[in-house]
């Protein structure tokens, strides 16, 4: 079943063109990754799918749906964790509640914590339950975020850029901890990256982009060094090296 | 002490004071944690604009006050909204134009307007039955209707993008909590003045902040401190013979002071018992 299809998708921001005719798509337990330059119109590909954006023109559908129309239920959303307000007052526990009910919880029941501790289990983060957000490390509160998107049970979990500010060994646990969730589950994953060995290593399939759509299909297709050389007008990807 | 609570004019006062202190503290945490602490300064000058032409147009000030501040909250929103402006310029290009509104306005009044300078520093001690009906009837009907909206306003507080992913009214919820905050405030001037007026919406929100380690528990806090610095406010302002505005703001600018020493404290404290444990052996099952 197709989780995800963009066809022709264009999006113009006061006359200018942010992404233009790309087409792309992601079946059920699918892993897509979406990888490009700074600028190159990534993040607005995501708030399309998220619901957020409204293409200018070609179509994109979620579940059959325009993502406006599509139930929220079914989707996981884990933000860049540098967008965290630090100085909002919150345990991690209500952080992953919040996933269940969509508000803010003022007081939790006990089915919701039950399920809450679950979420964190799962993501090897049940002892950071009571620790106050801004107490946790960046890979932490990735893990208490990606708690959050999983405890509702998503089939599609959406991702922009997971993995920035954390460290190497952080960013090779929850990269474990997401393939796991989503073989388990069968859930599709679309995720932004700046890292072409991620995408390498852990995608079914690339969506390499800059404005223009530069090319999409298996990350052994995709990911050459063309491909690198029309995304950053150069060849000189640090992560080129492992690709190879 | 407690003799003077036998005077009606204190018992109005007192009403007046805990519905005020509790209003602006609920939404003080919404402020206070959303980055807006300057539009309660904001509302409160535009709040003078809309009094001030009541009084010119010799109509009750408030029922010019409340609509003209909505107006200008709506204003304020929609210019933030819509423009790459920052919230503090948006807010001081309304704040500063309601004013000078309001300078006009008093300018243009015949005679002398005494209202003028209750209006600017409060006077609760002279709130009538009718007015803290008013009051009464203003924070219950908002109260009921907004405090259900808790969660959702806190969870679009912590992350708008959530929240709008997750299909909550966002953009319309920042209209709704402006426009509230627009009628607290007007209903808090005639309390503690416009120039201080701020301080209901921000100060105990702020403690409350430095208190909580959850939101709920902020919000809980931040009543608290808004209900008992007034009452203690107004307490201590008519045993000294002090302006009663200007002294409930004190006593929450030193509940303010004496949290945040005892918070630094502690944390002072936790740090040496850390630095003083021994360390845990690795091995240590």
């Amino acid at each position: 079943m197709q989780t995800l299809e963009a066809r022709n998708l264009s999006v113009r921001f006061n006359g200018q063109s942010i992404l233009q005719d790309i087409t792309c798509h992601a079946d059920e337990g699918e892993f897509m990754a979406i990888v490009g330059p700074n600028g190159a119109g990534k993040t607005t590909l995501l708030r399309v799918i998220l619901g957020l954006v409204k293409p200018s023109s070609g179509d994109l559908l979620v579940y059959g749906k325009p993502p406006q129309d599509a139930d929220p239920k079914l989707l996981g959303y884990v933000p860049q964790i540098k967008t965290l307000d630090r100085s909002f007052p919150a345990l991690a526990v209500e952080l992953v509640v919040s996933g269940i009910r969509h508000r803010w919880p003022g007081i939790i029941k006990p089915e919701e914590r039950s399920r809450a501790l679950d979420a964190l289990e799962q993501v090897g983060a049940r002892a950071l339950a009571n620790r106050a957000l801004n107490s946790l490390s960046g890979g932490e509160l990735q893990r208490v975020y990606l708690a959050c998107s999983i405890v509702r049970r998503p089939r599609l979990i959406v991702m922009d850029e997971p993995a920035t500010g954390i460290d190497m060994v952080a960013q090779k646990t929850l990269y474990q901890i997401l393939e796991d969730y989503r073989k388990n589950n069968k859930s599709t994953v679309v995720m932004v990256t700046h890292d072409w060995g991620i995408a390498n290593h852990h995608a079914t399939s690339v969506l390499v982009l800059n404005r223009d759509m530069i090319d999409f299909g298996s990350p052994k297709d995709v990911l050459t060094n063309e491909n690198l050389a029309k995304a950053y007008g150069h060849a000189g990807h640090p992560m080129l090296p492992i690709i190879e | 002490m407690f003799d003077i609570l036998t005077y009606p004019f204190m018992q109005y006062a007192l009403i007046a004071g805990v519905m005020v202190g509790f209003l602006a503290s609920y939404y003080g945490v919404f402020v206070v944690q959303r980055g807006l602490s300057f539009l309660g300064d904001g509302l409160a000058h535009a709040a003078f604009g809309g009094v001030a032409l009541g009084i010119l147009l010799c109509v009750q000030p408030l029922w010019i006050g409340v609509p003209f501040t909505v107006i200008v909250a709506i204003g304020i929103t929609w210019v933030r909204n819509r423009t790459r402006l920052a919230s503090d310029t948006v807010i001081g290009i309304f704040f500063a134009t309601s004013m000078a509104l309001g300078i006009i306005f008093l300018r243009l009044t015949p005679g002398y307007s005494p209202d003028a300078l209750g209006l600017l520093f409060g006077s609760i001690l002279t709130v009538n039955p009718l007015l803290d009906l008013w009051i009464i009837a203003v924070v219950t009907v908002v109260s009921l209707f907004t405090i259900p909206l808790w969660g959702r306003w806190s969870y679009a507080t912590f992350d708008r993008e959530m929240g709008m992913v997750d299909r909550l009214p966002v953009l319309r919820d920042d209209y709704l909590i402006s426009v509230l905050i627009a009628i607290t405030v007007v209903v808090s001037v005639k309390v503690v003045g416009i120039v201080l007026v701020a301080a209901f919406l921000v100060i105990p929100a702020a403690t409350g902040r430095l208190m909580a380690r959850t939101f709920s528990s902020m919000t809980w806090y931040s009543i608290a401190i808004g209900v008992f610095t007034a009452v203690v406010g107004l307490l201590v302002s008519f045993r000294l013979n002090l302006p009663s505005g200007a002294t409930i703001v004190l006593t929450q600018g030193l509940v303010f002071v004496i949290v945040m020493l005892l918070t630094q404290l502690a944390l002072g404290r936790g740090t040496k018992r850390r630095e003083a444990a021994p360390a845990t052996p690795k091995n240590t099952p």
